[in-house]
């Protein structure tokens, strides 16, 4: 498909990687954090870490949505469905994260719960017209990138003025995620990365100059990435020669679908339904200021948090599973005791071992076992 | 889920969606999120919405840059083997 195969071009991008080889200093080590989890998959699928210097390292950093929700906020989904009997709608790789007690989303649905697993948001909306007698809710989960879609179902839900439809808000920004893995490294004098690679479709909602005051604050380049291949080779080899150039600018590589100012339809779209909270859980990063979404007061009537009455959650993290470090780029997947041993794709323990996004699903799925 | 990839638009529907075409398999998606999309563009596709359209000339800017690339490597390497017949 056009500008899918131009960007797999195999000559590209050995030349590409000759280019890397040729300008890393072999004196220096360049260690890159890819924020996305879909860069993740993209370098392991194409086995792009094999193609680098030695001093040249990827760590996976913590953009994978489904990675980052807390068990807490599985418990809740689930108590919707199964204390509140409600029709609850979901992304797919949602359902097999288990909560407290080994429980999940597809366990509940086992047991008798109206589960769903939808596509789209428009999804969760024509099942609640469908269903007028029962209460249908989408569990909305997502960085900026699947924040407006949810924004425009819940603007469609008040023009329709449906009266079963409300929407379990979940989404988190980027912003604030990247300080925090990049504050405490600050707070105690130490740099974990030289380089960001920079969501590429948060980007495209957001804009380019979301990270402008990151990279300064935290003096290290970002390069926002495409995700085919040679965008993120590319975006290796900018991160490489602002490092050598003692730079730290915010530069797009993903020019073709990414602008300064983002999508500024999405962007309005969202801030009239949704607002910040004040503080969220993530996995792995704990409690963070100004880190996701609530929706609005105005559509109050369309917020299950408001709806239904939820129970404080037991939730309490397997010790064993390195989840919480592995999103922190702090340790890497195969550091993991459970690692590839009790947990697998077949039998997830931890949430990166659900999504086809998480680092250690990544690392299993493309033969990086131990 | 959060894997987004770019699609294009076959036909322009009514309640601003757009018939689009993903690798042989045709979808009906939203266009709520952006405004001008005409027959042909391409866009990013997620969660069943256009994020964006791709600009066809950043696109093909950046290919352009590779081409220079590679274009460059030739030439050294050709000069590189032209100097080593001569030794």
């Amino acid at each position: 498909m056009k500008y899918i195969d131009e960007f797999r071009n195999g000559d590209y991008a050995a030349e590409v990687a000759r280019r890397i080889h040729a300008e890393a200093d072999p004196e220096r080590r360049y260690r890159f954090m890819e924020f996305c989890g879909g860069h993740t998959h993209t370098l392991f699928r194409y086995g792009i870490p094999d193609l680098l210097p030695a001093n040249v390292k990827m760590i996976h950093g913590p953009g994978c949505p489904v990675c980052v929700l807390p068990m807490a906020r599985i418990d809740a989904a689930i108590e919707l469905a199964v204390r509140h009997q409600v029709v609850l709608c979901s992304y797919g790789d949602m359902l097999r994260v288990p909560g407290a007690h080994r429980t999940s989303l597809q366990k509940a649905k086992s047991q008798g719960a109206d589960v769903r697993m939808l596509y789209s948001p428009a999804d969760a909306l024509r099942i609640a017209l469908e269903n007028p007698q029962r209460q249908v809710v989408f569990f909305a989960i997502g960085f900026e990138t699947t924040t407006p879609p949810t924004a425009a179902v819940l603007l469609k839900a008040q023009e329709l003025k449906l009266r079963n439809f409300s929407v379990f808000c979940n989404h988190v920004l980027t912003p604030p995620a990247i300080t925090g893995i990049l504050e405490p490294a600050q707070q105690a004098g130490e740099r974990i990365i030289e380089g960001l690679v920079g969501p590429g479709h948060v980007s495209v909602i957001t804009g380019g100059g979301a990270y402008d005051s990151l990279a300064r604050r935290y003096r290290t380049p970002i390069v926002i990435a495409g995700f085919e291949p040679l965008d993120i080779l590319h975006s290796i080899l900018l991160l490489v020669r602002q490092c050598n150039a003692g730079r730290y600018d915010v530069e797009n590589q993903y020019s073709r679908a990414v602008t300064a100012s983002g999508n500024a339809k999405a962007q309005s779209m969202a801030a009239r339904t949704m607002t910040l909270r004040d503080s969220f859980e993530w996995r792995g990063l704990g409690w963070m200021p100004h880190s996701a979404l609530r929706i609005r007061p105005e559509f109050a009537d369309y917020d299950a948090e408001r709806r239904f009455e939820l129970s404080p959650s037991e939730a309490r993290e397997n010790k064993a599973c390195e989840c919480p470090a592995v999103l922190r780029g702090a340790k890497a997947p195969t550091d993991c005791k459970l690692f590839a041993t009790v947990c697998t794709p077949d039998n997830p323990i931890g949430a990166c071992m659900v999504s086809s996004e998480g680092a250690c699903a990544a690392h299993y799925s493309y033969g990086h076992t131990r | 889920m959060c894997l987004a990839i770019p699609v294009q638009v076959e036909s322009l529907l009514d309640n601003d969606e757009a018939l689009v075409d993903i690798g042989g398999l045709k979808k009906r998606i939203s266009l709520a999120l952006v405004d001008d999309v005409c027959v042909g563009d391409y866009v990013i596709l997620h969660v069943g919405y256009a994020l964006s359209k791709i600009d066809e000339d950043e696109a093909l800017r950046t290919l352009e840059l590779f081409d220079q690339m590679q274009a460059l490597q030739e030439e050294l390497g050709a000069s590189l083997e032209s100097d080593g017949s001569g030794d």
